[in-house]
């Protein structure tokens, strides 16, 4: 009860400080949007070829973004040293964690959803067809990178090279997420659409193992 | 000042080693505070006053030794038994910090921000409480303003609200009147003098005399991360914190 509790009082707090000052939504809209637009523009893809190269590149672009939106999560903390309030208030941990991996999530599917009709526009795909199933892979490839993220947020933000860590860590960490996302929003986009169910399968067994390991691991992460 | 569950609690410190790498910042730290006294610590920048009230807090780890929070002599048992054995999770949740960072959201009101640190903390009756910090505090009419907008002094005292919302058994100030004004520093004098003479117990760094520094029953001086001297005599401890006796 009180890490749910705990946990949405923090999510109200991530979600309110966010839509106040817009930082982190404002910084991964306008790159995605320049990611895609700038490359449908320079290869000028054909129909086959949005549909081979198109899912790659727009996993490659939430990834970068997410980078891009995961450096601040526990930087903000350090500016007032409102983390270690945090950790004096909280019985449990996790509940700071979680909250993050919630909102980082929440935001990054924002992104995604509203960058997805102009994805489909530009490379001539049509999503609609199979968007629920679209949703699930941007849902579970989404919160695969906020976990291993926010975690690595956390690490990083006490480390002297912040800036270079995250991304340094980050993107060996989240290939795999990245390469079953990709195969699995190919498969759906294909001609004939179909569910690549063993990418979907790893995306919910890296979740898990990782939101656990979180669980168990969290407290050491946020110690001086 | 204090609710009905209050187990006044002391602090001990036995041993206690802090390194960061080859910076030993606190050296063979061995002393207890007893519940209810208010000690001052005194020291020149570095001295490691903050690191060992970090430790106090819960914070910061030390490198060796052990923090204890023994209860006061005939409090109920029981509940001291759950309350202050050495459960660092129990003492973060009973202690009240007031760092040199404000500890507090720049994008959240002051009503907020306090409102969000209640629910965390699962205080009883949360929005009163904080309606009545506030007052204390003199913010009730700058409630809805964003941190942001407001001076050193006002988050401050915001800062300060924050530390007392659970009404703390122990009380870690960091030069608690860091950006106060004249009637912000009085009004937290007496504050502290009232939640004192109610068995809170209160370990506080200090730069020089004032109101505040007057609470103190004993006064303890850092230098290099070696305790040099503690007294709980009335004038030395004005020299201690003073540094008349340098």
């Amino acid at each position: 009860m009180s890490l749910l509790s705990s946990t949405t009082a923090l999510l109200g707090k991530e979600l309110r400080t966010e839509f106040r000052s817009r930082e982190l939504l404002t910084t991964t809209v306008v790159f995605i949007l320049m990611v895609i637009v700038l490359f449908s523009f320079t290869f000028d893809p054909t129909y086959n070829e949005s549909r081979r190269f198109g899912p790659g590149l727009l996993w490659l672009a939430f990834l970068f973004a997410a980078s891009l939106m995961l450096q601040p999560c526990f930087l903000r903390e350090q500016n007032n040293d409102t983390l270690s309030a945090l950790r004096l208030s909280v019985s449990d941990p996790f509940a700071i964690f979680l909250a993050k991996v919630i909102a980082n999530t929440l935001f990054l599917l924002f992104t995604e959803l509203l960058m997805l009709p102009v994805f489909a526009v530009l490379y001539n795909v049509p999503v609609l067809r199979v968007l629920p199933q679209l949703l699930l892979v941007f849902f579970l490839g989404s919160l695969g990178v906020s976990i291993a993220g926010t975690a690595l947020s956390a690490i990083s933000a006490q480390a002297r090279m912040r800036e270079l860590l995250l991304p340094l860590l980050l993107l060996p960490l989240l290939t795999p997420v990245l390469v079953s996302s990709t195969q699995v929003t190919m498969g759906l986009l294909d001609a004939s659409p179909y569910v690549e169910w063993k990418g979907i399968g790893f995306l919910v067994a890296f979740d898990v193992v990782f939101l656990t390991l979180l669980w168990l691991l969290g407290e050491y992460l946020l110690e001086e | 000042m204090t609710s009905p569950g209050f187990i006044p609690t002391g602090i001990r410190f036995e041993n206690i080693e802090k390194r960061y790498g080859g910076l030993a910042a606190l050296r063979r730290i061995r002393f207890e505070i007893a519940p209810g006294e208010c000690v001052a610590l005194a020291g020149r920048n570095g001295s490691g006053k903050t690191t060992l009230l970090r430790i106090a807090a819960s914070l910061v780890r030390p490198t060796s030794g052990e923090l204890t929070f023994p209860p006061a002599v005939g409090a109920n048992a029981a509940a001291a038994s759950s309350a202050v054995k050495t459960d660092p999770v129990r003492a973060k949740v009973s202690a009240g910090f007031v760092a040199h960072a404000t500890m507090v959201y720049d994008e959240l009101t002051a009503e907020e921000n306090l409102l969000l640190f209640a629910r965390l903390q699962q205080t009883p009756n949360a929005a009163a409480r904080v309606q009545k910090l506030l007052r204390e505090v003199g913010l009730l009419d700058r409630r809805d303003s964003l941190v942001r907008t407001f001076s050193r002094g006002m988050r401050q005292r915001v800062a300060i609200a924050r530390a007392l919302l659970h009404e703390p058994s122990i009380l870690l100030l960091d030069e608690p009147s860091t950006g106060l004004d004249p009637q912000g520093v009085a009004w937290l004098a007496a504050t502290l003098r009232q939640l004192r003479d109610t068995g809170c117990t209160i370990l506080m760094s200090l730069h020089g005399e004032s109101e505040i520094s007057m609470l103190a029953t004993r006064a303890i001086r850092l230098d290099a991360g070696l305790i040099v001297a503690d007294t709980r005599t009335g004038a030395e401890v004005r020299s201690i914190l003073t540094f008349a006796d340098v």
